[in-house]
Protein backbone atom coordinates (compact mmCIF):
# COMPACT_ATOMS: atom_id res chain seq x y z
CA UNK A 1 0.00 0.00 0.00
CA UNK A 2 1.68 3.13 -0.98
CA UNK A 3 0.79 6.58 0.15
CA UNK A 4 1.41 10.03 -1.93
CA UNK A 5 3.49 12.49 -0.58
CA UNK A 6 3.25 16.26 -2.03
CA UNK A 7 6.46 18.15 -2.21
CA UNK A 8 5.63 21.98 -3.78
CA UNK A 9 4.80 23.63 -5.66
CA UNK A 10 6.01 26.53 -3.65
CA UNK A 11 8.01 24.41 -1.10
CA UNK A 12 11.00 26.37 1.03
CA UNK A 13 13.88 24.21 -0.18
CA UNK A 14 12.38 24.82 -3.95
CA UNK A 15 13.73 27.88 -5.18
CA UNK A 16 11.60 27.34 -8.01
CA UNK A 17 7.54 25.97 -8.43
CA UNK A 18 7.13 22.62 -9.40
CA UNK A 19 5.31 19.67 -7.99
CA UNK A 20 7.13 16.66 -6.92
CA UNK A 21 4.72 13.29 -6.07
CA UNK A 22 6.32 10.74 -3.98
CA UNK A 23 4.99 7.12 -3.68
CA UNK A 24 6.22 5.82 -0.52
CA UNK A 25 5.64 2.84 1.73
CA UNK A 26 6.42 3.52 5.32
CA UNK A 27 9.77 5.79 4.64
CA UNK A 28 11.01 4.05 1.10
CA UNK A 29 10.30 5.74 -1.92
CA UNK A 30 8.24 3.73 -4.38
CA UNK A 31 8.38 5.97 -7.05
CA UNK A 32 7.85 9.11 -7.83
CA UNK A 33 6.45 11.79 -10.31
CA UNK A 34 7.14 14.94 -11.33
CA UNK A 35 4.77 17.99 -12.45
CA UNK A 36 6.25 21.30 -14.45
CA UNK A 37 5.20 23.71 -16.32
CA UNK A 38 4.63 26.94 -13.68
CA UNK A 39 7.03 29.13 -15.45
CA UNK A 40 6.68 28.13 -18.80
CA UNK A 41 6.92 31.52 -20.64
CA UNK A 42 6.76 30.50 -24.29
CA UNK A 43 10.16 31.50 -24.99
CA UNK A 44 10.69 29.55 -28.78
CA UNK A 45 7.72 31.79 -29.94
CA UNK A 46 8.82 34.79 -28.44
CA UNK A 47 12.37 34.23 -29.82
CA UNK A 48 10.61 33.85 -33.59
CA UNK A 49 9.28 37.53 -32.98
CA UNK A 50 11.90 39.28 -31.95
CA UNK A 51 14.91 39.62 -34.74
CA UNK A 52 18.19 38.40 -33.71
CA UNK A 53 19.80 41.00 -31.99
CA UNK A 54 17.00 41.33 -29.57
CA UNK A 55 17.28 37.43 -29.31
CA UNK A 56 20.77 37.93 -27.78
CA UNK A 57 19.05 39.62 -24.85
CA UNK A 58 15.87 37.02 -24.62
CA UNK A 59 17.46 33.79 -24.64
CA UNK A 60 19.95 35.34 -21.77
CA UNK A 61 16.57 35.80 -19.75
CA UNK A 62 15.79 31.98 -20.61
CA UNK A 63 17.49 30.94 -17.18
CA UNK A 64 19.45 33.86 -14.69
CA UNK A 65 22.28 31.33 -13.78
CA UNK A 66 22.90 29.91 -17.63
CA UNK A 67 22.54 33.48 -19.32
CA UNK A 68 25.88 33.52 -20.61
CA UNK A 69 25.69 29.55 -22.03
CA UNK A 70 22.24 30.34 -23.43
CA UNK A 71 23.62 33.48 -25.14
CA UNK A 72 26.57 31.86 -26.25
CA UNK A 73 24.87 28.92 -27.67
CA UNK A 74 22.28 31.16 -30.02
CA UNK A 75 25.12 33.28 -31.36
CA UNK A 76 26.71 30.07 -32.22
CA UNK A 77 24.23 29.36 -34.20
CA UNK A 78 24.00 32.56 -36.21
CA UNK A 79 27.48 32.41 -36.58
CA UNK A 80 27.35 28.93 -38.55
CA UNK A 81 24.73 30.42 -40.52
CA UNK A 82 26.14 33.52 -41.44
CA UNK A 83 29.34 31.52 -41.60
CA UNK A 84 31.50 34.05 -40.00
CA UNK A 85 33.15 33.51 -36.61
CA UNK A 86 34.37 35.31 -33.63
CA UNK A 87 37.35 37.59 -33.69
CA UNK A 88 40.12 36.07 -31.43
CA UNK A 89 39.88 38.17 -28.53
CA UNK A 90 36.32 37.51 -28.62
CA UNK A 91 36.87 34.12 -27.88
CA UNK A 92 39.08 34.47 -24.95
CA UNK A 93 36.58 37.02 -23.56
CA UNK A 94 33.63 35.05 -24.15
CA UNK A 95 35.56 32.17 -22.53
CA UNK A 96 36.57 34.13 -19.57
CA UNK A 97 33.19 35.18 -19.18
CA UNK A 98 31.32 31.42 -19.31
CA UNK A 99 33.67 29.61 -16.65
CA UNK A 100 32.95 32.52 -14.24
CA UNK A 101 29.37 31.72 -14.90
CA UNK A 102 30.43 27.90 -13.96
CA UNK A 103 31.71 28.70 -11.13
CA UNK A 104 29.26 31.12 -9.99
CA UNK A 105 26.59 28.70 -10.65
CA UNK A 106 28.88 25.82 -8.86
CA UNK A 107 29.33 27.29 -5.78
CA UNK A 108 25.34 28.33 -5.79
CA UNK A 109 24.54 24.95 -5.89
CA UNK A 110 27.43 24.00 -3.55
CA UNK A 111 25.65 26.52 -0.85
CA UNK A 112 22.03 25.34 -2.06
CA UNK A 113 23.17 21.84 -1.29
CA UNK A 114 24.38 22.83 2.32
CA UNK A 115 20.88 24.26 2.81
CA UNK A 116 19.11 21.09 2.17
CA UNK A 117 21.16 19.26 4.34
CA UNK A 118 20.62 21.86 7.03
CA UNK A 119 24.12 22.35 7.24
CA UNK A 120 23.47 26.37 6.92
CA UNK A 121 27.21 27.33 7.57
CA UNK A 122 28.15 25.57 4.25
CA UNK A 123 25.22 27.78 2.51
CA UNK A 124 26.87 31.03 3.97
CA UNK A 125 30.05 30.59 3.27
CA UNK A 126 29.06 28.97 -0.19
CA UNK A 127 27.15 32.36 -1.26
CA UNK A 128 30.31 34.04 0.84
CA UNK A 129 32.43 32.47 -1.64
CA UNK A 130 30.35 33.56 -4.78
CA UNK A 131 30.67 37.18 -4.28
CA UNK A 132 33.64 38.10 -5.50
CA UNK A 133 33.34 35.87 -8.85
CA UNK A 134 29.98 38.15 -9.29
CA UNK A 135 32.32 41.29 -8.61
CA UNK A 136 34.22 40.17 -11.26
CA UNK A 137 31.40 39.76 -13.78
CA UNK A 138 30.34 42.86 -12.81
CA UNK A 139 33.87 45.15 -13.48
CA UNK A 140 34.26 42.87 -16.88
CA UNK A 141 30.68 42.92 -18.40
CA UNK A 142 28.90 45.36 -16.29
CA UNK A 143 26.39 43.46 -14.58
CA UNK A 144 26.15 40.83 -11.73
CA UNK A 145 23.70 38.38 -14.07
CA UNK A 146 22.24 38.96 -17.31
CA UNK A 147 25.63 40.21 -18.55
CA UNK A 148 24.69 41.33 -22.24
CA UNK A 149 27.75 40.48 -23.31
CA UNK A 150 27.62 38.27 -26.34
CA UNK A 151 26.78 39.23 -29.83
CA UNK A 152 26.95 36.88 -33.12
CA UNK A 153 30.69 37.96 -34.35
CA UNK A 154 32.14 38.46 -31.43
CA UNK A 155 31.19 40.43 -27.90
CA UNK A 156 29.47 44.04 -27.33
CA UNK A 157 32.21 45.65 -25.07
CA UNK A 158 36.02 45.90 -24.88
CA UNK A 159 37.51 45.25 -21.39
CA UNK A 160 40.32 47.83 -19.82
CA UNK A 161 43.59 45.93 -19.14
CA UNK A 162 43.14 47.52 -15.53
CA UNK A 163 40.68 45.05 -14.55
CA UNK A 164 42.74 41.80 -15.48
CA UNK A 165 44.95 42.38 -12.59
CA UNK A 166 42.12 42.49 -9.76
CA UNK A 167 40.57 39.35 -11.36
CA UNK A 168 43.44 37.39 -11.45
CA UNK A 169 43.81 38.25 -7.66
CA UNK A 170 40.00 37.27 -6.87
CA UNK A 171 40.69 34.16 -8.85
CA UNK A 172 43.38 33.38 -6.21
CA UNK A 173 41.69 34.07 -3.61
CA UNK A 174 38.52 31.85 -4.68
CA UNK A 175 41.02 28.78 -5.60
CA UNK A 176 42.09 28.73 -2.13
CA UNK A 177 38.88 29.01 -0.36
CA UNK A 178 37.36 26.28 -3.00
CA UNK A 179 40.11 24.23 -1.94
CA UNK A 180 39.08 24.70 1.72
CA UNK A 181 35.60 24.06 0.77
CA UNK A 182 36.74 20.54 -0.73
CA UNK A 183 38.28 19.55 2.05
CA UNK A 184 35.60 20.58 4.54
CA UNK A 185 32.95 18.83 2.88
CA UNK A 186 34.88 15.73 1.63
CA UNK A 187 36.49 15.13 4.94
CA UNK A 188 33.36 15.89 6.86
CA UNK A 189 31.82 12.66 8.58
CA UNK A 190 27.81 14.13 8.62
CA UNK A 191 28.05 15.04 5.12
CA UNK A 192 29.29 11.95 4.16
CA UNK A 193 26.81 9.84 6.11
CA UNK A 194 24.24 11.83 3.96
CA UNK A 195 25.80 11.49 0.49
CA UNK A 196 28.27 8.42 0.14
CA UNK A 197 25.87 5.82 -1.45
CA UNK A 198 22.78 7.96 -1.51
CA UNK A 199 21.13 8.10 -5.01
CA UNK A 200 23.03 5.59 -7.06
CA UNK A 201 22.92 6.20 -10.81
CA UNK A 202 25.11 3.53 -12.65
CA UNK A 203 26.34 4.40 -16.07
CA UNK A 204 24.41 2.41 -18.64
CA UNK A 205 21.22 4.22 -16.52
CA UNK A 206 23.14 7.41 -16.60
CA UNK A 207 23.90 6.70 -20.81
CA UNK A 208 20.35 5.63 -21.41
CA UNK A 209 18.49 8.77 -20.08
CA UNK A 210 20.81 10.64 -21.86
CA UNK A 211 22.04 12.56 -18.91
CA UNK A 212 24.41 15.53 -19.09
CA UNK A 213 27.31 17.14 -17.62
CA UNK A 214 27.94 16.34 -13.88
CA UNK A 215 25.47 14.11 -13.41
CA UNK A 216 26.88 12.35 -16.13
CA UNK A 217 30.22 12.88 -15.12
CA UNK A 218 29.29 12.22 -11.60
CA UNK A 219 28.23 8.54 -12.80
CA UNK A 220 31.22 7.38 -14.75
CA UNK A 221 29.88 8.42 -18.57
CA UNK A 222 32.69 11.02 -20.01
CA UNK A 223 31.15 13.63 -21.59
CA UNK A 224 32.21 17.19 -22.28
CA UNK A 225 31.42 19.64 -24.95
CA UNK A 226 34.43 21.88 -24.37
CA UNK A 227 36.87 18.64 -25.10
CA UNK A 228 34.88 16.81 -27.64
CA UNK A 229 34.08 19.62 -29.99
CA UNK A 230 36.21 22.60 -29.06
CA UNK A 231 35.11 25.89 -29.30
CA UNK A 232 36.03 29.35 -27.48
CA UNK A 233 39.37 29.03 -26.36
CA UNK A 234 39.14 25.62 -24.75
CA UNK A 235 41.41 23.59 -27.24
CA UNK A 236 44.39 26.41 -26.67
CA UNK A 237 44.14 26.08 -23.05
CA UNK A 238 45.06 23.15 -20.28
CA UNK A 239 42.11 21.68 -18.20
CA UNK A 240 41.40 18.25 -17.28
CA UNK A 241 37.62 16.78 -17.52
CA UNK A 242 37.04 15.82 -14.59
CA UNK A 243 34.90 12.28 -14.02
CA UNK A 244 34.03 10.23 -11.15
CA UNK A 245 32.95 6.65 -11.64
CA UNK A 246 30.34 6.14 -8.31
CA UNK A 247 27.81 7.50 -9.44
CA UNK A 248 26.07 8.74 -5.96
CA UNK A 249 25.55 12.10 -4.49
CA UNK A 250 29.08 12.43 -3.30
CA UNK A 251 30.22 11.93 -6.52
CA UNK A 252 28.54 14.52 -8.58
CA UNK A 253 29.32 16.79 -5.35
CA UNK A 254 32.91 15.97 -6.11
CA UNK A 255 32.15 16.25 -9.65
CA UNK A 256 31.60 19.95 -9.30
CA UNK A 257 33.52 21.23 -6.36
CA UNK A 258 36.80 19.98 -8.38
CA UNK A 259 35.50 21.53 -11.52
CA UNK A 260 35.20 24.87 -10.36
CA UNK A 261 39.47 24.57 -9.75
CA UNK A 262 39.47 23.63 -13.21
CA UNK A 263 37.64 26.41 -13.97
CA UNK A 264 40.04 28.62 -12.15
CA UNK A 265 42.88 27.35 -14.46
CA UNK A 266 41.22 28.47 -17.64
CA UNK A 267 40.31 31.69 -16.61
CA UNK A 268 43.62 32.38 -15.23
CA UNK A 269 45.66 30.95 -18.62
CA UNK A 270 43.04 32.64 -20.96
CA UNK A 271 43.87 35.89 -19.17
CA UNK A 272 47.43 35.63 -19.51
CA UNK A 273 47.16 34.67 -23.27
CA UNK A 274 44.44 37.20 -23.87
CA UNK A 275 45.59 38.25 -27.64
CA UNK A 276 44.43 42.08 -29.07
CA UNK A 277 42.59 43.24 -31.91
CA UNK A 278 38.51 43.74 -32.39
CA UNK A 279 36.26 42.28 -30.12
CA UNK A 280 33.93 41.81 -33.23
CA UNK A 281 33.51 40.78 -36.08
CA UNK A 282 30.52 42.87 -38.13
CA UNK A 283 27.78 40.43 -39.28
CA UNK A 284 25.58 42.39 -41.14
CA UNK A 285 22.83 39.86 -42.44
CA UNK A 286 21.73 35.98 -42.03
CA UNK A 287 21.23 34.51 -45.41
CA UNK A 288 18.95 32.17 -45.57
CA UNK A 289 19.75 28.49 -43.96
CA UNK A 290 20.05 26.52 -40.78
CA UNK A 291 22.21 26.60 -38.09
CA UNK A 292 23.25 24.53 -34.54
CA UNK A 293 25.14 26.09 -31.62
CA UNK A 294 25.88 23.92 -28.36
CA UNK A 295 28.13 25.25 -25.53
CA UNK A 296 28.61 23.29 -22.12
CA UNK A 297 26.69 24.93 -19.69
CA UNK A 298 27.40 24.58 -16.12
CA UNK A 299 25.12 21.74 -15.66
CA UNK A 300 25.57 20.38 -19.39
CA UNK A 301 25.50 20.40 -22.92
CA UNK A 302 22.84 23.54 -24.21
CA UNK A 303 21.59 23.26 -27.54
CA UNK A 304 20.21 26.05 -30.10
CA UNK A 305 18.75 25.39 -33.37
CA UNK A 306 17.92 28.34 -35.49
CA UNK A 307 16.02 28.37 -39.40
CA UNK A 308 16.86 31.33 -41.10
CA UNK A 309 14.46 32.32 -43.95
CA UNK A 310 16.51 35.14 -44.94
CA UNK A 311 14.67 37.92 -42.75
CA UNK A 312 15.87 39.48 -39.50
CA UNK A 313 13.76 37.20 -37.16
CA UNK A 314 14.39 33.66 -37.06
CA UNK A 315 11.79 31.29 -39.06
CA UNK A 316 12.43 28.76 -35.79
CA UNK A 317 14.55 28.82 -33.07
CA UNK A 318 14.46 25.74 -30.78
CA UNK A 319 16.36 25.96 -27.34
CA UNK A 320 17.05 22.21 -25.33
CA UNK A 321 18.76 22.99 -21.96
CA UNK A 322 20.45 20.59 -19.64
CA UNK A 323 18.25 20.01 -16.71
CA UNK A 324 15.70 18.78 -19.82
CA UNK A 325 18.17 15.85 -20.07
CA UNK A 326 18.82 15.39 -16.46
CA UNK A 327 15.33 15.47 -14.83
CA UNK A 328 14.05 11.76 -15.41
CA UNK A 329 17.25 10.26 -13.99
CA UNK A 330 15.58 11.42 -11.09
CA UNK A 331 13.27 8.15 -11.14
CA UNK A 332 16.14 5.25 -10.81
CA UNK A 333 18.13 7.38 -8.34
CA UNK A 334 14.89 7.98 -5.81
CA UNK A 335 13.72 4.68 -5.98
CA UNK A 336 14.27 2.35 -2.88
CA UNK A 337 15.69 5.59 -1.03
CA UNK A 338 14.46 7.13 2.44
CA UNK A 339 11.99 9.93 2.24
CA UNK A 340 14.62 12.36 4.37
CA UNK A 341 16.70 11.89 1.10
CA UNK A 342 14.54 12.40 -1.97
CA UNK A 343 14.93 16.19 -2.28
CA UNK A 344 18.43 16.06 -1.80
CA UNK A 345 18.98 13.31 -4.65
CA UNK A 346 16.21 15.99 -6.30
CA UNK A 347 18.67 18.84 -5.99
CA UNK A 348 21.84 16.87 -6.86
CA UNK A 349 21.03 17.14 -10.51
CA UNK A 350 21.63 21.28 -10.27
CA UNK A 351 17.95 21.45 -11.93
CA UNK A 352 16.86 24.48 -13.33
CA UNK A 353 12.81 24.39 -14.19
CA UNK A 354 12.96 27.54 -15.62
CA UNK A 355 15.05 26.42 -18.78
CA UNK A 356 13.22 23.18 -19.08
CA UNK A 357 9.69 24.28 -18.79
CA UNK A 358 7.37 22.93 -21.69
CA UNK A 359 3.79 23.31 -23.09
CA UNK A 360 1.04 21.02 -21.83
CA UNK A 361 -2.00 21.13 -23.69
CA UNK A 362 -5.36 21.00 -20.81
CA UNK A 363 -8.76 20.06 -21.61
CA UNK A 364 -12.00 22.13 -20.05
CA UNK A 365 -11.63 20.01 -17.38
CA UNK A 366 -7.95 21.06 -16.71
CA UNK A 367 -6.74 17.87 -17.11
CA UNK A 368 -3.65 16.67 -20.09
CA UNK A 369 -5.69 16.86 -23.49
CA UNK A 370 -2.21 15.57 -25.47
CA UNK A 371 0.02 13.20 -24.23
CA UNK A 372 3.17 12.48 -25.96
CA UNK A 373 1.75 9.97 -28.99
CA UNK A 374 -0.42 13.10 -30.13
CA UNK A 375 1.90 15.83 -29.58
CA UNK A 376 4.09 13.50 -31.97
CA UNK A 377 0.95 12.97 -34.56
CA UNK A 378 0.89 17.00 -34.10
CA UNK A 379 4.89 17.61 -35.14
CA UNK A 380 4.26 14.93 -37.89
CA UNK A 381 1.46 16.56 -39.23
CA UNK A 382 2.96 20.38 -38.87
CA UNK A 383 5.95 19.02 -41.11
CA UNK A 384 4.11 17.35 -43.68
CA UNK A 385 2.54 20.88 -44.36
CA UNK A 386 5.01 22.68 -44.25
CA UNK A 387 6.75 20.13 -46.80
CA UNK A 388 3.77 20.85 -49.00
CA UNK A 389 4.12 24.51 -48.78
CA UNK A 390 7.38 24.96 -50.02
CA UNK B 1 3.88 55.09 15.57
CA UNK B 2 0.94 51.96 15.19
CA UNK B 3 1.30 48.92 16.20
CA UNK B 4 1.53 47.36 13.17
CA UNK B 5 4.85 49.43 11.98
CA UNK B 6 6.38 48.99 15.94
CA UNK B 7 5.73 44.82 15.40
CA UNK B 8 7.15 45.03 11.96
CA UNK B 9 10.05 47.34 12.51
CA UNK B 10 12.32 44.60 14.17
CA UNK B 11 10.66 41.31 12.62
CA UNK B 12 9.37 41.56 8.88
CA UNK B 13 9.21 37.92 7.80
CA UNK B 14 8.63 36.92 4.17
CA UNK B 15 7.19 34.72 2.01
CA UNK B 16 8.82 34.10 -1.21
CA UNK B 17 6.49 33.53 -4.34
CA UNK B 18 8.31 32.56 -7.84
CA UNK B 19 5.42 32.87 -10.32
CA UNK B 20 7.38 32.27 -13.61
CA UNK B 21 10.80 34.15 -13.40
CA UNK B 22 14.27 33.46 -14.71
CA UNK B 23 15.94 32.42 -10.88
CA UNK B 24 17.63 34.94 -11.18
CA UNK B 25 15.60 37.51 -8.74
CA UNK B 26 15.02 34.46 -6.48
CA UNK B 27 18.82 34.08 -6.39
CA UNK B 28 19.66 37.77 -5.31
CA UNK B 29 16.82 37.48 -3.21
CA UNK B 30 18.79 34.79 -1.43
CA UNK B 31 22.28 36.69 -1.98
CA UNK B 32 20.35 39.44 0.37
CA UNK B 33 20.35 36.63 3.18
CA UNK B 34 23.97 35.98 3.11
CA UNK B 35 26.89 37.27 4.82
CA UNK B 36 27.45 40.28 2.74
CA UNK B 37 24.31 41.88 2.55
CA UNK B 38 22.37 39.45 5.71
CA UNK B 39 19.57 40.98 6.39
CA UNK B 40 18.81 38.88 8.92
CA UNK B 41 20.43 41.72 11.25
CA UNK B 42 17.15 44.04 10.41
CA UNK B 43 14.85 41.21 11.27
CA UNK B 44 14.39 40.13 8.02
CA UNK B 45 13.79 36.36 6.92
CA UNK B 46 12.71 34.05 4.36
CA UNK B 47 9.72 31.68 5.76
CA UNK B 48 8.30 28.59 4.44
CA UNK B 49 4.66 29.00 4.81
CA UNK B 50 2.58 31.93 3.74
CA UNK B 51 0.55 31.53 6.71
CA UNK B 52 3.67 32.63 8.47
CA UNK B 53 4.67 35.61 6.73
CA UNK B 54 4.21 39.44 6.93
CA UNK B 55 5.08 40.48 3.22
CA UNK B 56 4.58 38.53 0.36
CA UNK B 57 7.46 38.36 -1.81
CA UNK B 58 6.16 38.28 -6.07
CA UNK B 59 9.00 37.73 -8.75
CA UNK B 60 7.97 36.67 -12.28
CA UNK B 61 5.82 37.25 -15.08
CA UNK B 62 2.54 35.18 -14.00
CA UNK B 63 1.91 32.49 -16.70
CA UNK B 64 -1.43 31.48 -16.68
CA UNK B 65 -0.75 27.88 -14.60
CA UNK B 66 0.11 30.09 -11.24
CA UNK B 67 -2.61 32.58 -11.21
CA UNK B 68 -4.72 30.67 -9.04
CA UNK B 69 -2.04 29.49 -6.96
CA UNK B 70 -1.08 32.97 -6.21
CA UNK B 71 -4.75 33.78 -5.22
CA UNK B 72 -4.91 31.03 -2.72
CA UNK B 73 -1.44 32.19 -1.23
CA UNK B 74 -2.43 35.98 -0.99
CA UNK B 75 -5.69 34.80 0.64
CA UNK B 76 -4.20 32.68 2.31
CA UNK B 77 -1.85 35.39 4.41
CA UNK B 78 -2.70 36.32 7.44
CA UNK B 79 -3.66 40.28 7.65
CA UNK B 80 -1.89 43.08 7.46
CA UNK B 81 0.06 41.59 4.67
CA UNK B 82 2.23 43.70 2.06
CA UNK B 83 2.60 42.62 -1.27
CA UNK B 84 5.92 43.08 -2.97
CA UNK B 85 6.30 42.96 -7.14
CA UNK B 86 10.16 42.29 -7.65
CA UNK B 87 11.76 42.56 -11.03
CA UNK B 88 11.03 43.78 -14.20
CA UNK B 89 8.87 40.75 -15.03
CA UNK B 90 6.54 41.33 -12.07
CA UNK B 91 6.10 45.15 -12.84
CA UNK B 92 5.30 44.87 -16.16
CA UNK B 93 5.82 41.50 -17.88
CA UNK B 94 9.36 43.14 -19.51
CA UNK B 95 10.86 41.39 -22.20
CA UNK B 96 7.80 38.52 -21.98
CA UNK B 97 4.76 40.86 -22.12
CA UNK B 98 4.06 39.41 -25.56
CA UNK B 99 4.09 36.00 -24.30
CA UNK B 100 1.17 33.79 -24.91
CA UNK B 101 1.56 32.38 -21.23
CA UNK B 102 1.53 35.89 -19.68
CA UNK B 103 -1.38 36.38 -17.72
CA UNK B 104 0.60 39.18 -15.48
CA UNK B 105 1.60 41.79 -14.24
CA UNK B 106 1.22 41.03 -10.92
CA UNK B 107 -0.53 44.05 -9.73
CA UNK B 108 -3.57 42.84 -12.13
CA UNK B 109 -4.37 40.23 -10.22
CA UNK B 110 -3.45 41.24 -6.52
CA UNK B 111 -2.92 44.37 -4.90
CA UNK B 112 0.95 45.82 -4.67
CA UNK B 113 2.43 47.81 -1.67
CA UNK B 114 6.11 47.88 -2.87
CA UNK B 115 7.64 47.69 -6.43
CA UNK B 116 11.52 47.09 -7.09
CA UNK B 117 12.64 47.68 -10.48
CA UNK B 118 15.61 45.27 -12.36
CA UNK B 119 17.01 42.81 -14.33
CA UNK B 120 17.66 41.77 -12.16
CA UNK B 121 17.46 44.24 -8.85
CA UNK B 122 20.80 44.71 -7.45
CA UNK B 123 20.54 43.27 -3.12
CA UNK B 124 21.09 46.94 -2.10
CA UNK B 125 18.11 47.59 -4.41
CA UNK B 126 15.83 44.88 -2.72
CA UNK B 127 17.20 45.90 0.63
CA UNK B 128 16.39 49.69 0.04
CA UNK B 129 12.55 48.76 -1.17
CA UNK B 130 11.50 46.63 2.11
CA UNK B 131 13.17 49.58 4.07
CA UNK B 132 10.46 52.06 2.14
CA UNK B 133 8.21 49.21 2.73
CA UNK B 134 8.44 49.64 6.37
CA UNK B 135 8.29 53.43 6.62
CA UNK B 136 5.03 52.96 4.45
CA UNK B 137 3.25 50.48 6.91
Amino acid sequence: MSTLIPIGPFHPVLEEPEYISLYVDGETVEDADIDLGRIHRGMELLAQEKTYDQDCFLVERICGICSASHSWAACRAMEDIAGIGPTDRARYLRTIVHELERLHSHMLWVGLGGHILGYWTVFMWGWKYREPVLDSLEAITGNRNHYAWYRPGGVRRDVADEVWPVVLKRMDEFAAQTEMLLHAILDDPVILGRLKGVGLLTKEDAIRYGTLGPTARGSGFDIDVRRDEPYGAYSEVDWDVIVRPEGDCLAVAAVRLLEMLESVKIIKQCIERLPGGPIANEVREIPRGEGVGHVEAPRGECFHFIRSNGTNMPERHKMRAPTFNNIPSYRPRVKGESISDAVLIFAIIDPCYSCTERMAVLGPDGRRALGSKDLIALSHAKTEELRKGS
Amino acid sequence: MGATKWGFKKSLWVFHLNAGACNNCDIEVLDCLCPRFDVERFGIKLVGSVKHADVLLVSGIVTRKVVPQLLEAYEQAPRPVAVVALGACALTGGIFKDGYNFAGPVDKHIPVDAYIPGCPPRPEAIIDGIVKLIGKL
